[in-house]
């Protein structure tokens, strides 16, 4: 360690607030003169990270409720089947594609109906679909035997398949959204995904204009999540109990009306907003 | 004014043809053979050979001793490549562009001076544009056409001869400039004036024109006042054919991927600085490869970007692809990527013996993106990126989706993704579009609980998320409605059904063999996480329960 002392002798000997009012140059001026600690920034002068841009989710509600969503950061939205997930999706994705911002959507179970999202108004020349699950190329070829020496034979799994993409798809870079679906990902192998997945799926979007956008059943992301939502069917239940008690014939019964909460769990934004929203869904079945 | 006509010729011409698919031979002693075995004979060498006493005419037999010499065939569509890229060259700088011969190129310099700079300066870029062709050529500028020709073939590198000093410089150079490559007549003639002494241009100058017309007639006359730098012609403009190809044929056949690559990463940068010196882009590349024969193979697939053919032609079997790209690209190493990817994809499954590459030359993009448009992929990584997901997921699993005009279930088509770039006049009415969203998070209040169960401004739709393939299920009906469900599939789907919607009939196709009709239920099973809702589907034709996808 240097010799040099922290405090000068000097200064030791000058009144107490003249001391106090100069300390902090002092400390800086002699961390700066330690070789070791040249290059250390205290804390205090560290940048402060700006604020994310935030654009439309599409659902008026949850935009009210988080400020919309996110650039540069990872957002999840969880919750179980029926609960509203995929009709979230497809308003982002329409408002995405109206803004002419070009989006992808990494579908690991092959779920996406092109029906329901020309409905909601997803611009299908803007949307890149990638439907995982597809087997490897075909053998007989010296290179594609070492492909397939590489993977033990084995045809990859549509979540391996999709970690994969989804890296290529930020690396490449300009995409407005990239949506990872696991709505249909059993549980087991969404937790299999492991954490440096996400980590890197984090640090490649940061700094871009990047929506990187995932709908799962359970929080997969965790602490990568910059903006956690869950969504769960409100209603469902006391509705459908109505409706199977109700008195009209079957066929003239619609789905219609189904309210969906949703409720924000973990929010790494300038605010930090705790509360529920509802919002409705009218059927508009493709 | 005076005018000026440059000379670009190329020494050893199928020597360098060769060598622009090879420049590690550049080195080398390096021999052309012509002619069918056995008999073959030496038709062009380059400088090494030459030193190492190698010559034209030579038979096979006579140079095999030698010691470190690359023996290769003469190989014509080579040489029509190197002739065409010579001709790019050309043309990269003046329109008006005269072909003496394969190896000799002619073009007009009027005008070119306020563009490029002074005559050497003009005949430095000839040269190094020639070279980054894979030429390595003599430049000459002089005063008349035939003055630049002779230049050219006598002195190595960059000569500027000035106007009036053509009898000077040219007077130190041997008559066989005069004559060229050519034949017999050439032949007499030499032996005439090394009869006479006559070794130098300017001791042909020097001969009274009347004596020398006596005895080799206007032939003499022509070829005293070319040897002067007298000649005045026009020059004859050709307008070659914008024809983008690069051919390589191997002395052995090739069976992996890995060299075919550096060999097509050569022909590709070939063709892209043909296209640059051209100014042009392309959107199109036709690989061709000729295999040898005798081999299987298996049937080759399309997709969205490239297809697949596989011909005979003679003995030989031609395997060609082609990519097609969204927009003009010009970058050898995205080509290059591509056609990796293509290939690792659809191999030829057969030994190579000969490639081909040809790009179909179009406008380059002209585009300029507005500072405040909305993020957009590069159109290069875009390619490239796609071409990769092709590979992990399958060709025919990638790309944007069109709606197909039928009610028939599942009617889309996956097509080529190809985004529109953005024009910033219909950015402009989006923004406007959006602009009542304001939404700034400081304006928030610390703790926000809303309950919004009236009636939303937004026209949100109820998605349906397919189930691909559809899963059977066992239904029990009960009073015509669903009552209870089970699928053997799916444990997580069976129990009561508690709420059940329909039945919507449908139908169509029946005119053809692929007719359908069904019958659609929407039903609210108890699932663990609570209630589900599906979309039962019976199947008139075969009878069979499915459940199509489920509502979220």
């Amino acid at each position: 360690m240097s010799s040099l002392p922290l405090v000068s002798p000097a200064a030791l000997g000058r009144p107490v607030d003249v001391v106090a009012t100069a300390w902090p140059t002092l400390v800086f001026e002699r961390l700066s003169a330690m070789p070791k600690l040249a290059g250390v920034t205290p804390a205090s002068r560290l940048d402060v990270r700006p604020a994310p841009q935030m654009v439309p989710s599409g659902v008026r509600e949850i935009d009210t409720l988080t400020g919309g969503l996110p650039r540069g950061c990872l957002t999840e939205i969880c919750g179980p089947a029926s609960s509203g997930r995929t009709s979230v999706l497809l308003a982002a994705l329409a408002a995405a594609t109206q803004r002419q911002e070009v989006c992808a959507l990494v579908d690991i179970s092959d779920a996406f109906n092109p029906h329901s999202a020309a409905a909601a108004g997803v611009n299908f020349e803007k949307m890149l679909w990638v439907r995982c699950g597809g087997s490897k190329q075909k053998a007989g070829s010296p290179q594609r035997h070492r492909d397939t020496e590489k993977k033990n034979g084995k045809i990859e799994k549509p979540v391996e398949q999709a970690l994969r993409v989804t890296d290529l798809l930020l690396q490449s870079g300009g995409f407005g959204f990239v949506i990872i679906d696991l709505g249909d990902t059993s549980l087991k192998m969404a937790r299999r995904i492991p954490l440096t997945s996400w980590f890197r799926f984090q640090r490649a979007v940061e700094h871009t204009a990047t929506v990187l956008f995932v709908i799962s059943q359970v929080p997969c992301a965790q602490t990568c999540a910059s903006l956690l939502l869950k969504v769960s069917g409100k209603k469902l239940s006391a509705l459908s109990c109505q409706l199977s008690a109700g008195t009209s014939p079957a066929h003239a019964q619609l789905l219609n009306g189904l309210q969906v909460q949703g409720e924000l769990l973990r929010s790494r934004l300038e605010r930090k907003p705790a509360g529920t929203v509802t919002t409705a869904f009218t059927t508009k079945v493709g | 004014m005076s005018q000026y006509f440059a000379c670009i010729f190329v020494p050893d011409f199928p020597v360098q043809a060769l060598l622009r698919a090879e420049p590690e031979l550049r080195s080398q002693s390096l021999a052309v053979l012509e002619g069918k075995a056995p008999l073959q004979t030496v038709f062009a060498v380059n400088e090494n050979a030459r030193r190492a006493g190698v010559d034209t005419g030579m038979s096979k037999l006579q140079i095999e001793p030698c010691a470190g010499l690359v023996l290769r065939a003469r190989s014509l569509p080579q040489e029509a490549a190197a002739h065409a890229a010579l001709l790019d060259c050309a043309q990269s700088f003046s329109p008006r562009v005269e072909v003496h011969g394969c190896d000799t190129i002619v073009l007009d310099l009027a005008g070119l001076q306020p563009l490029f700079g002074p005559l050497p300066k003009i005949a430095r870029a000839l040269s190094r544009r020639a070279s980054d062709l894979g030429l390595e050529t003599n430049v000459a500028v002089a005063g008349n056409p035939d003055t630049a020709v002779l230049a050219a073939r006598g002195f190595s590198g960059v000569t500027v001869i000035p106007e009036g000093k053509e009898a000077e410089q040219l007077g130190s150079l041997p008559v066989e400039v005069l004559l060229g490559n050519s034949a017999q007549e050439s032949g007499q003639l030499l032996l005439t004036f090394s009869r006479w002494g006559i070794r130098k241009l300017r001791d042909l100058a020097a001969l009274p024109d009347v004596a020398l017309s006596e005895r080799l007639g206007q032939t003499g006359i022509h070829l005293q006042k070319l040897a002067c730098g007298a000649t005045s012609r026009t020059l004859v403009p050709v307008e070659p054919a914008l024809i983008f190809e690069e051919v390589i044929e191997l002395e052995y056949p090739l069976l992996l991927l890995e060299p075919l690559a550096f060999l097509l990463g050569r022909l590709l940068e070939q063709l892209c600085a043909r296209l640059e010196a051209r100014a042009l882009a392309t959107q199109e590349l036709r690989l061709c490869l000729e295999l040898e024969n005798g081999w299987q193979t298996e049937d080759l697939s399309t997709n969205n970007g490239a297809t697949g053919v596989l011909a005979r032609s003679g003995q030989s079997r031609l395997f060609q692809r082609t990519l097609r790209l969204p927009v003009p690209l010009l970058d050898s190493r995205t080509f290059l990527k591509l056609l990796q990817l293509d290939l690792k994809a659809h191999p030829p499954g057969a030994p190579i013996v000969k490639i081909q590459l040809s790009a179909e030359p179009v406008r380059p993009r002209a585009a300029q993106n507005g500072l405040f448009l909305p993020p957009s992929p590069e159109p290069e990584k875009l390619e490239l990126t796609l071409a990769r997901i092709a590979g992990i997921v399958g060709e025919d699993k990638v790309g944007s989706l069109e709606l197909l005009d039928t009610h028939r279930p599942g009617g889309f088509r996956m097509q080529r993704f190809a985004p529109e770039p953005i024009s910033p006049q219909r950015h402009r009415d989006t923004e406007k579009n959006n602009s009542t969203f304001l939404f700034p998070v400081s304006s928030l209040s610390s703790s926000v609980s809303l309950c919004l169960c009236g009636d939303s401004s937004n026209d949100l739709v109820t998605a349906l998320r397919i189930f691909r393939p559809p899963v059977d299920v066992v239904v029990t009906m009960q009073d015509g409605k669903p009552a209870f469900i089970n699928c053997p599939q799916r444990k997580e789907i069976q129990g009561e059904i508690l709420w059940a919607a329909g039945p919507w009939r449908s139908s169509g196709d029946w005119w053809e063999q692929e007719g359908w009709a069904r019958d659609e239920w929407d039903i609210a099973v108890q699932g663990e996480a609570g209630i589900a809702l599906y979309r039962l589907v019976r199947d008139r034709l075969g009878g069979r329960w499915i459940l199509e996808g489920t509502y979220d």
